[in-house]
């Protein structure tokens, strides 16, 4: 890699980004407190680096002062920074503008929120180069070519478009090109794929690799993901409380992982399709320290499992591993034994009744938008056994929200649809419902800040629902209210706090507890872990297990993370535009004969072993439901596609293998065979 | 019975439970009483809220001890010393009836006191129900209420002022009943808008998911959330309501003399300015102004503290 740089320099030589004791702190009410504690790391030239940990370890802390763009309350307190061996600390505003311009750029989470809405995406993309160049001339012409670079297929038109026209795919690679546009020799990436789906994320990734070797710049690659750090990057940093603590090649590092902490993440991950009823999920104990608070020798004593007397008196020195692989841990030889947290998964009892308690039948969607009728779900039916689990899966725009939202009765399905709980029809909208039918459907929600009235403390949210859906009042009701916040493992001392207090794991216990409340028979889970950490997603996908175990209540579980929804489902649901393409045991729908669509989305996954499968691309976006396509909708993205069949004729839902359905002309034996081999890419 | 008396299984230990492991997660549950304190403690260092304060803290104490401060009786005439310049026995002058003007322009302050606040407060109640209405329902409710709305405000104030003396007679309570009127459908869009992003949130669909009623959806769950904005926008109509207020009474359709109001004074003094008699119009004027710049100063620092 190195030796293609023609005639290595002094400046040219040096490390991309270098960072030495870097103490960062932020001051809040008053009190300046420490965010960064002496991180030391260094991006060779085009190395791609990457950054673990969990939210607020200072991962973006990390970014953001790389750039010399800390918020307002920011400083750092002492260490130094050297972009290309030049230190960015004695840098004056207008040098470090120019070397922002020049040399370093970033690309944000959230593309949409850093394009401005209002400027049309040719004018933002040519203002990059107006800003480098001094000058526009040729800036449109040059922002064509790096939007066809970005793999945009129809540069001209996109220029003309506005940020909301265009997918969050598309925004993204938008702001890829403007962050290449100058050539820099260290682009940051701060989950660059998180909020994108499965299919788009793997295509994200892939165009960062392909332009990272053309443009041969280094990488600082943050993410909470450890699959797509396994896919991206060469070399990782863990992170935790402000400190490096495992520092190596990405393969060592997961294949030998010398740090409790670094051992604790990579266990609480579902992976290898394990499976809830084989193992529970591990999970790291306790919390992540506040920022700026008071820590032992070891900054991670407090949660480790092998912590002795001193790990809180010595600080743990750089211990070396192996080559370029190093652990800050005094035990790092046999951090792999740090004892599981959890023990053996709860049993998951057989039910012995046969009939569905939920059956769905041809269940329809249509909005109305300005005219036209979008069609969000069409057709779609499933059963769901008493202590069963179903996995809904799909891109975004393919009608799992749609679905959930119809079935707890918050918006009506269109005539004709049939949804029976117990073989009796259910009232459209939940006011029409009857009680016990209201608490015997209940949801749990994405996000546990917008679910929760932050205006209310615990115990009015939890009580107020007892009442409404039990009818108890007075001791009993608090009687019930303190074992429902038992259950799920909610202190109760906690329970006059409101939800700001609380930390996110710990909210979207409260909104499990909430749709406990009236003992219910199914619940929606609405993406319930993706607002959370890994580790406090394990936990919380080990409580819903327990749960189920317990009261055999049965999960729609809805989740764009496939690992998870494996590790979770009895049987798998996948929805593309509004129809069901493909419904079977877990197993079966992972393994082949799958459907392609199942098959190209399972193989946009990277997954933490970085055993991944050849990538299936997708053709294009998900196409819109105002005009889905003729005859077979997944026709003009199928990698498996057959000819004018598939564009003229709707398969029909079949039964390929026993309990095994899907929406394909082809049949299980033909997919079999096709699918021992890749397809061939469309064109 | 709930199955959740069972003891919870064995197989999954304590560690699992970080709640239990580590009870002092986040701020301490006193935190909300911290947060307030801060927003006290944010206005008291905002100059603006402190000079705001200070400027109506003036008159209210005016308005309450007035007759106790003014040198003078305020309704008591003396024809003999009408129109007299400003002097030392009269500070600000006396008016056509020999009136003191500076008692007048101290015990003035009552009226519009009293008057301003009652109808700001029963225009943010009713606009707040309005608004929580219209911001829940959408649909018919909200087309069919938006219109009246739209209706309301394109009457200007004075038209439905003379409109609603002549109807009912000119009186306080007619001048509380006009400002009302006419603010309500202002309040009622901010709040509207206020509720239309919190309706978004899930906690509405889960309240709806335990069969609340729609009242208590409203002022249980929604209500609280928006008392910011309410808030806000109650100072800041305080401050349109004292000009408006001032307004009617200067074009004889407000406060009924023989009250001492800074309008009215205004009203039946103006047309002397071009003889040289300022000090009438110039003194309840000046009052006026103090009094609505200290309003704004006032909501300005209310709204700082609470949007940061």
């Amino acid at each position: 890699m190195s030796a293609t740089a023609p005639e290595p320099t002094a400046v040219q030589t040096a490390p991309a980004l270098e960072l030495r004791d870097l103490e960062v702190a932020y001051r809040v009410r008053g009190v300046w407190r420490e965010v960064l504690r002496g991180v030391t790391l260094s991006i060779a030239r085009n190395e791609a680096y990457g950054l673990v940990g969990e939210s607020g370890c200072g991962k973006s802390t990390a970014a953001f002062a790389a750039l010399r763009y800390l918020p307002r309350n920011g400083r750092v307190m002492s260490g130094s920074i050297l972009v290309d061996g030049e230190d960015l600390l004695s840098m004056n505003e207008s040098q470090v503008r120019q070397l922002r311009v020049s040399k370093v750029s970033m690309v944000y989470q959230n593309p949409t929120a850093a394009l401005n809405p209002s400027i049309r995406i040719g004018d933002q993309v040519a203002e990059v180069y107006a800003l480098a160049d001094g000058g526009s001339d040729g800036s449109d012409e040059r922002a064509r070519e790096m939007l066809s670079k970005v793999q945009i297929a129809d540069p001209a038109s996109v220029m003309r478009r506005y940020p909301h026209q265009l997918s969050g795919g598309m925004n993204q690679r938008v702001v890829i090109a403007m962050a290449l546009a100058t050539n820099p020799s260290l682009l940051i990436l701060d989950e660059p794929t998180t909020g994108l789906d499965a299919t788009v994320e793997g295509e994200v990734l892939d165009l960062i690799k392909t332009l990272r070797e053309e443009f041969e710049t280094s990488l600082l690659f943050i993410t909470h993901n450890l699959g797509v750090m396994a896919k991206m990057c060469e070399r990782m940093g863990v992170l935790y409380a402000g400190r490096l603590v495992e520092e190596g090649p990405v393969a060592d590092v997961f294949d030998r992982p010398s740090h409790p902490y670094t051992v604790g993440l990579l266990r609480c991950i579902p992976r290898g399709g394990v499976r809830k009823d084989k193992e529970t999920l591990d999970t790291i104990p306790g919390f992540l320290p506040q920022l700026g608070a008071d820590l032992p020798a070891c900054v991670f004593a407090d949660r480790c499992g092998l912590a002795e007397d001193i790990c809180r008196q010595q600080e743990p020195p750089f211990h070396r591993v192996s080559e370029g692989h190093c652990s800050r841990c005094h035990f790092y030889d046999r951090a792999h034994t740090l004892p599981r947290t959890t023990g053996a998964p709860p049993v998951l009892g057989e039910s012995a009744r046969q009939e569905p308690v939920l059956q769905a039948r041809g269940v329809q969607k249509t909005f109305h938008q300005e005219g036209h009728a979008i069609h969000a779900l069409n057709d779609v039916e499933f059963a769901l056994k008493e202590g069963e689990t179903l996995g809904l899966v799909g891109e975004s725009g393919s009608g799992k929200t749609t679905l959930a939202r119809l079935l707890i009765g918050l918006s009506p399905p269109d005539e004709g649809s049939v949804v029976e709980l117990d073989g009796a029809q259910l009232a459209p909208t939940v006011s029409k419902r009857e009680r016990d039918q209201v608490r015997a459907l209940q949801i749990v929600f994405q996000n546990p800040d917008s679910a929760l009235n932050r205006r209310f403390s615990i115990h009015r949210i939890l009580g107020r629902a007892l009442t409404m859906l039990t009818g108890q009042r007075g001791e009993e009701r608090e009687e019930h209210l303190r074992q429902l916040a038992h259950s799920v493992r909610f202190d109760v001392r906690l329970i006059g706090a409101r939800p700001a207090q609380l930390s996110g794991g710990l909210k979207q216990r409260v909104a499990i507890a909430r749709a406990f409340a009236g003992d219910p028979r199914i619940v929606v889970c609405d993406e319930p872990t993706s607002a959370l950490d890994v580790s406090v997603q394990a936990a919380i996908l080990n409580l819903l297990v327990e749960l189920q175990a317990k009261q055999k209540v049965a999960y729609l579980f809805i989740s764009h993370d496939l690992g998870v929804v494996r590790y979770l489902s009895d049987r798998i649901a996948v929805l593309y535009l509004g129809r069901l393409m493909e419904l079977g045991p877990a197993d079966q729908v992972f393994e082949s004969p799958q459907h392609p669509y199942t098959e190209a989305l399972a193989s946009a996954v990277p997954t933490a072993e970085g055993t991944e499968r050849e990538r299936i691309r997708l053709v294009g976006e998900i196409p819109s439901a105002a005009s889905p396509p003729s005859g077979c909708v997944f026709h003009t993205r199928c990698p498996r596609y057959i000819g004018d069949v598939c564009k003229t004729e709707e398969p029909e839902l079949k039964e390929v293998e026993p309990g095994h359905f899907w929406r394909c002309h082809y049949s299980a034996e033909q997919l079999r065979e096709l699918q021992k081999t890749p397809p061939k890419p469309r064109v | 019975m709930s199955s959740f008396g069972e003891p919870i299984g064995s197989s999954v230990t304590a560690a699992d439970s970080p709640a239990v492991a580590e009870p002092t997660v986040g701020p301490g549950p006193d935190e909300a009483k911290v947060i307030r304190r801060e927003h006290l403690a944010l206005l008291l260092r905002s100059k603006t809220f402190i000079a705001g304060a200070l400027i109506l803290g003036f008159w209210i104490v005016c308005a309450i001890f007035g007759n106790l401060i003014a040198p003078d009786d305020p309704l008591r005439t003396n024809p003999v010393a009408a129109l007299q310049a400003p002097s030392s026995a009269h500070l600000f002058g006396t008016d056509t009836l020999g009136r003191d003007v500076l008692s007048r322009v101290l015990v003035g302050a009552r009226d519009i006191l009293i008057v301003a606040p009652l109808a700001t407060l029963l225009a943010t109640a009713m606009g707040t129900l309005l608004g929580l209405v219209t911001g829940y329902f959408r649909g018919f409710v909200d087309d069919s209420l938006g219109r009246l709305i739209d209706a309301i405000l394109a009457v200007p104030v004075v038209i439905v002022g003379l409109l609603s003396m002549v109807a009912l007679g000119p009186s306080t309570v007619t001048v509380i009943f006009v400002i009302a009127v006419v603010f309500t459908p202002v309040i009622a869009r901010t709040v509207r808008a206020a509720v239309l992003s919190e309706v978004q949130y899930e906690y509405v669909a889960a309240a709806r998911l335990r069969n609340e009623r729609a009242p208590y959806i409203l002022f249980g769950e929604i209500l609280p959330n928006v008392m910011g904005p309410v808030l806000v926008e109650f100072t800041v109509r305080l401050g349109y309501a004292i000009f408006t207020i001032a307004t009617l009474s200067f074009l004889g359709f407000g406060i009924q003399p023989p009250a001492p109001d800074w309008g009215l004074q205004i009203y039946q003094h103006y047309g002397l300015i071009s003889g040289g008699y300022w000090w009438p119009v110039l003194f309840p004027a000046l009052a006026i102004a103090s009094l609505v710049i200290g309003v704004n100063l006032l909501s300005d620092g209310i709204s700082q503290a609470f949007e940061r």
